[in-house]
């Protein structure tokens, strides 16, 4: 093929690798430096997994098609009660079903 | 220290390896789409290794936008990972220096998930568990990256396989797994109303960060729960 890598990319990839790693490391450096965690930053703390896994499930519902409404709250009434895998399965199934069988 | 506590994390993150596979392999393929070679592509998924990010990352390259614009926009959609660290900071406290160096740089979504749910249910989290959790996530996810970059041009449409569909699929699974957690509705919906409304108003990939940010105000500002745990609990918990 043609280069295997060229220096301007290569350049960009690693500033893209070192401002991710900034935000990796960066909770850590800033939690590190208070003395003591107040309640309510502790609470706001908790809830953060949830929050930002949010934001990459609702805006894909809402923009998705039928499909994808369709595949999302299969897999959510099975999430509810079985665990992971059979989730993913249900989402991917639905939305297989509604493509190749329903044609959305 | 024991190899039990390895060996648990690798198989719990190849289970994450095999169901990220085919963003690994869409990542590569796309990558070769926009122009880079098989290397290139492999020294994104080594280095930057953060999913969403490396093909938001692709995306704008193909676009030719400002090389700063591209690093930030990568930063923004990895935004959410100064609030994984700093909530991950009090199960990691017995960690040395270097080891922390290494927790930090294989901090995904998933680890994040999987290591905060060990920590709340009193297991502990140790180094162990935790680089091989990491560990066999990320090889396979640079192997697949590399496979598809080098198959890129080979592969079906990934809609008509359902591949689109995994990846927020996936999220909502993590996000049914937190619901008994005090003030998970209210956050839920804050962060959904902010990334959609984020999502129109400002646009992608901001809307990740304004719908976590809202989320996170609202948590703050909801009654303080009596059964929170205290700071260091789970690090005391350590032996």
């Amino acid at each position: 093929m043609t280069d295997l890598i060229s220096a301007d990319m290569a350049l960009l990839i690693l500033a893209a690798a070192v401002a991710t790693y900034l935000t990796r490391i960066g909770g850590y450096v800033l939690i590190t430096r208070m003395k003591t965690i107040p309640p309510r930053m502790e609470q706001a703390l908790n809830a953060v997994p949830a929050a930002v896994l949010t934001t990459l499930v609702a805006p894909a519902f809402f923009n998705g098609g039928w499909d994808v409404k369709i595949a999302m709250l299969a897999a959510l009434v099975v999430g509810i009660r079985y665990p992971g895998l059979l989730l993913l399965g249900a989402g991917w199934a639905a939305a297989m079903i509604c493509r190749h069988l329903l044609g959305f | 220290m024991n190899r039990s506590e390895f060996k648990q994390g690798v198989k719990g993150g190849l289970i994450i390896a095999l169901s990220s596979a085919p963003f690994a392999v869409l990542f590569g393929a796309v990558a070769s789409d926009n122009g880079l070679s098989v290397m290139e592509a492999g020294l994104m998924s080594a280095t930057v290794y953060a999913g969403a990010s490396q093909l938001v990352g692709i995306e704008l390259f193909g676009h030719h936008v400002a090389p700063w614009l591209i690093v930030l926009s990568v930063f923004a959609v990895n935004f959410r990972h100064i609030l994984y660290s700093a909530a991950l900071t009090r199960y990691i406290t017995h960690f040395t220096p270097v080891q922390k160096l290494l927790t930090f740089f294989v901090l995904t979504d998933p680890q994040f998930a999987e290591a905060v749910k060990r920590g709340e249910s009193g297991q502990g989290v140790s180094f162990r568990w935790y680089i091989g959790f990491g560990a066999a996530i990320y090889f396979p996810w640079l192997f697949f990256s590399v496979i598809g970059a080098f198959f890129g041009r080979m592969m079906g449409d990934p809609r008509s396989l359902a591949i689109d569909v995994l990846l927020p699929v996936y999220f909502l699974g993590l996000v049914i797994g937190f619901r008994s957690k005090p003030g998970f509705y209210p956050v839920v919906v804050a962060s959904a109303l902010g990334s959609v409304l984020g999502y129109h108003f400002v646009g992608s990939p901001w809307h990740v960060s304004i719908g976590a940010a809202v989320g996170v105000v609202v948590a703050a500002f909801l009654p303080l729960s009596t059964d929170s745990v205290p700071a260091n609990a789970a690090a005391e918990m350590e032996s």
